[in-house]
């Protein structure tokens, strides 16, 4: 009675056989299905393994953490020196990690910019959490880039004035593509919107030579106009300062591709959510705004973010025009002669900070995704 | 017959897709609170005449003036029309980020301007008549075909419109839910609605209808009472569509 009862009991099985379930099996299936994966699975994994010990090897094993210091007080960089590349300079970055922070800004007024660096990461999380999406938002978003503008120009509250072409380092990369791509935006949706108009045919063909002018020109090429040819168009006296040009002009050229992706999503809505707008007797606005546009962002975000993402690491152009972001205030920070051969390592620091920033954001972007996609699966 | 305005005048309609004509001098007069069934063969332009009613769809000849208003370039005519007159289409045109409640809120809210307590009232009002009031909170995804349709039903009717268009409301649908679909209809027609309805339900046309207009190739073929229609065709068009459609069946 006892055995049959367990020999019918489906309970018992509840598990799958570890053949077919568990990480054994998931190693058999995945790494070594076949001579040719397993082959396969050795090679890249030897060749990960020699990459990690060489990197540890450069990075831990032979680098320099610290220099000592000289009766005069500056670097002694002998022991950098006779590593010959064997090795990692660590004691550079932590001799020069504030310029490249922060670039020239004066280093006793640095606390200023660091603090800036904090509020810009303090907006952005309160920002991404969908419980502070409402209107009081946007004043919080006006406000803190007030006091980021207020402390690294100074002048007031007994900070002293710092001009802005002494600006430098992460702020500046920070803030060319925060105010980049939060003005770039809007004006993307109205591109989009224009270039689809049907009943305003100035207004779409103005959107097309917009968006088809400044597709057509390289960033690079756009900085260097609103640097040179830009001020030559102004009036006398009125002579908006480096980084402004620079901001507008990547808003400019932000705007233009952004405008293509809002327009990819409006075009992959089926025709008819218009229509039932239409025949409830909705406004233009009221349609888009409500219908056509919630949706089409929410069908767009993974290019859309794909594009902020490639924006963000587009703004180390301005180092063509002499504006010091992070990428080119490490770069001047390896000009010192004293740390003459140190480039990785820098190059390693910047990139691990880029990193950082962008993987953030995509992590984000598909956060949301699956959050908005719960609530309208169609 | 009283002095009432006809609820939907067309005068020798004409549209052209392009060389392609696909409305042919189309006229036909829907009166207050008549229930008109279009049918005809794909491709007839029976669709296209309904949703030229609401301008969905521009006429390019002819005059079409719904409840005493002409359909013009002029936009608030336009913006009156389309709040006199619900409709519902094919495949439902719900809109898939809002729940039901707000599906049906929306318009009445932003285009009549109604208080959100009262819209929400009206909605579930109209929720329980098409008997799916306890999905009001959910999203369009998450219901069957039949109750999306019934869904879409109610927010044409938050409008409070004087007609309603339905342009083939039960094709998209499984055989067991254009029941429950065509079983809101009927009780609508029951309540004196005005009606133009485009089909191939011949059981609803026969039991609601008072009038069924067949069309063919951009045409009004032939018109008439559903008795008359289905049983004296008087052209061969009919007669061979008739067939066709019973055959099917």
């Amino acid at each position: 009675m006892n055995s049959q009862a367990t020999a019918t009991m489906p309970a018992t099985r509840a598990r799958p056989p570890a053949s077919v379930y568990g990480p054994i099996a998931w190693l058999r299936a995945n790494l070594f299905n076949g001579i040719f994966s397993t082959v396969v699975t050795l090679v890249i994994g030897v060749g990960t393994a020699w990459a990690i010990m060489g990197l540890m090897r450069w990075g831990v094993a032979n680098a320099v953490w610290s220099v000592p210091t000289t009766a005069t007080g500056a670097m002694d960089p002998t022991a950098c020196r006779a590593l010959h590349g064997v090795g990692a300079c660590w004691a550079a970055i932590g001799d020069k990690w504030r310029f490249m922070l922060f670039g020239r800004y004066p280093y006793d007024e640095q606390w200023r910019a660091g603090l800036t660096l904090v509020l810009f990461i303090g907006l952005f999380w309160v920002s991404s959490d969908r419980r502070f999406w409402r209107k009081e938002l946007a004043y919080v978003w006006v406000v803190t880039l007030w006091v980021i503008f207020l402390l690294l120009w100074g002048g007031v509250f007994g900070m002293t004035y710092v001009p802005q072409d002494q600006w430098g380092g992460l702020p500046i990369t920070l803030l060319l593509s925060t105010f980049g791509l939060a003005l770039a935006f809007p004006l993307a949706v109205l591109v989009a919107l224009g270039r689809r108009s049907t009943a305003l045919p100035a207004v779409k063909t103005l959107c097309i030579v917009y968006v088809e002018l400044i597709r057509g020109v390289p960033l690079i090429a756009l900085l260097f106009m609103a640097n040179v040819m830009f001020p030559l168009f102004m009036p006398v006296g009125l002579n908006p300062d480096k980084l402004l040009r620079a901001q507008v002009a990547i808003i400019l050229f932000a705007a233009a591709y952004l405008a293509e992706v809002v327009r990819g999503g409006l075009q992959a809505l089926p025709k008819g959510q218009a229509e039932a707008a239409d025949a409830l007797g909705l406004t233009y606005w009221q349609k888009t705004m409500k219908i056509t546009l919630p949706q089409a962002l929410r069908l767009v975000i993974p290019p859309l973010v794909n594009t902020f993402i490639g924006f963000f690491k587009d703004t180390s152009l301005v180092l063509t025009i002499g504006i010091l972001d992070l990428l080119t205030a490490a770069k001047t920070a390896m000009a010192d002669p004293i740390w003459q051969g140190v480039s990785t390592e820098i190059y390693l620091v910047v990139a691990v900070i880029y990193v950082v920033f962008c993987y953030t954001m995509s992590s984000y972007s598909r956060s949301i995704e699956r959050k908005l996609g719960r609530t309208a699966n169609r | 017959m009283t002095e009432e305005a006809p609820a939907i005048v067309l005068d020798k309609v004409n549209k052209w897709y392009g060389a392609l004509h696909v409305l042919r001098d189309v006229s036909m007069t829907v009166a207050q609170k008549e229930r008109v069934v279009v049918c005809g063969p794909s491709g007839s332009g029976k669709s296209t005449m309904i949703r030229c009613i609401n301008r969905l769809e521009q006429h390019q000849e002819g005059r079409i003036v719904v409840d005493g208003t002409e359909l013009t370039d002029d936009l608030r005519a336009l913006d009156t029309i389309r709040r006199e007159v619900g409709m519902v289409f094919q495949s439902f045109n719900l809109f898939p980020h809002l729940t039901i409640l707000e599906n049906c809120t929306l318009a009445p809210i932003s285009v009549r301007k109604m208080p959100k307590a009262e819209a929400e009232e009206l909605a579930m009002d109209f929720l329980r008549k098409v008997k799916i009031p306890e999905q009001a909170k959910k999203y369009p995804g998450q219901l069957s075909g039949g109750q999306q349709q019934r869904v879409a039903i109610a927010r044409a009717l938050c409008m409070k419109p004087k007609i309603m268009l339905f342009d083939e409301p039960t094709s998209a649908l499984d055989p067991e839910m254009i029941k429950e679909v065509l079983d809101t209809m009927v009780s609508l027609a029951e309540s004196g609605m005005t009606m133009v309805c485009v089909t191939h339900e011949m059981g609803f046309a026969r039991m609601v209808a008072d009038r069924v207009v067949f069309m063919d190739r951009g045409e009004i073929v032939e018109s008439g009472t559903p008795a008359r229609m289905f049983e004296d065709p008087q052209t061969d068009r009919l007669k061979l569509f008739l067939s066709q459609i019973l055959r099917g069946h």
